[in-house]
């Protein structure tokens, strides 16, 4: 009965948070409603038993992913009320469009519910251990079973974090005029100036 | 009892509201960003579901990939929107036709 309580909490508030992450007018209150649903989405989770990726879903997603958003929402001074102007035009081929893909969904999941679409089953690659917790039989299917996916996810990240600081980077250019503070002190008057004492009627030569 | 449809639908309504985002927000590649990580939190959500009922936790490690992915795709989105932004001044859509893709 709890469960069944929790489920609808956590549903109604994801659903609800992702209509107004695509409906707010200011994007930053859209990465605020985005946090809100990753929340309950972690909570829907831990109700399946899948603790760790509840908990990774909170540390990736609102701990870096969206304080990410956040940043660039607020660093970059963008005019949103600009953006904001196609929003009513696009409002009728956006709405069609997600209600063929919805009615398309439905119809997928109800003919499987009546039963004419065979599942295959799960072919147990990856049994559950009865005796251990939730993240001890995860790290061992994952570290023995897929420890090179493991690795090309870290290479993934790796790639992306050099690719984002290799866009994002930039060499300040020396400004015209730039003091030198260290050249300027350890100047001398007499290599600075020199005597000449030309003779009239010839150039000089500097 | 909670039975998998439930989880199915709700991440069906999460899907389709993402993929109606994209299209509420055609000019604003921020909130477009957005829509596509509520896109990969259905997958997700789906992918745990079906791993948490059918027993078998090959799906909580996709999840985990998927994760990794859409971390990795929101730092060189956000990237390229900054230099993006850097250079035009403005992050509209409707703008970005230098390669007249």
């Amino acid at each position: 009965m709890i469960q069944t309580i929790a489920f609808y909490l956590f549903a109604v508030i994801v659903v609800a948070s992702a209509v107004m992450v695509i409906s707010a007018r200011n994007p930053v209150h859209s990465v605020l409603w985005l946090i809100l649903a990753f929340f309950n989405a972690a909570g829907l989770m831990v109700l399946v038993g899948a603790e760790f990726i509840a908990m990774l879903l909170v540390i990736v997603y609102v701990g870096a992913v969206a304080v990410l958003f956040l940043f660039v929402v607020m660093m970059l001074d963008i005019d949103f009320a600009e953006l904001r102007s196609g929003f009513v035009k696009n409002f009728p081929l956006g709405i069609l469009i997600a209600l063929v893909l919805a009615v398309e969904l439905i119809f997928g999941i109800g003919a499987w519910q009546i039963g004419g679409v065979q599942l295959g089953l799960a072919q147990g690659a990856g049994h559950m251990a009865e005796a251990h917790s939730n993240i001890a039989s995860l790290g061992a299917v994952l570290y023995r079973q897929y420890l090179f996916l493991f690795e090309a996810a870290g290479l993934i990240l790796l790639v992306a974090m050099v690719g984002a600081i290799v866009l994002t980077h930039r060499e300040r250019r020396a400004v015209r005029g730039q003091q030198n503070i260290s050249k300027q002190v350890a100047r001398r008057p007499d290599e600075a100036t020199v005597m000449k004492s030309p003779e009239s009627g010839k150039g000089i030569e500097l | 009892m909670i039975g998998i449809e439930h989880y199915v639908f709700l991440s069906a309504i999460l899907f389709v509201l993402g993929v109606l985002g994209i299209f509420l927000n055609r000019k604003n590649i921020i909130v477009i960003l957005m829509a596509i990580e509520l896109i990969l939190l259905a997958v997700n959500i789906n992918l745990v579901a079906f791993s948490a009922f059918l027993g078998d936790l090959v799906g909580q490690i996709f999840a985990m990939f998927v994760l990794t992915v859409a971390a990795g795709e929101a730092a060189i989105g956000l990237a390229i929107l900054v230099i993006y932004f850097r250079g035009r001044g403005t992050i509209a859509v409707d703008s970005v036709d230098r390669l007249k893709g």
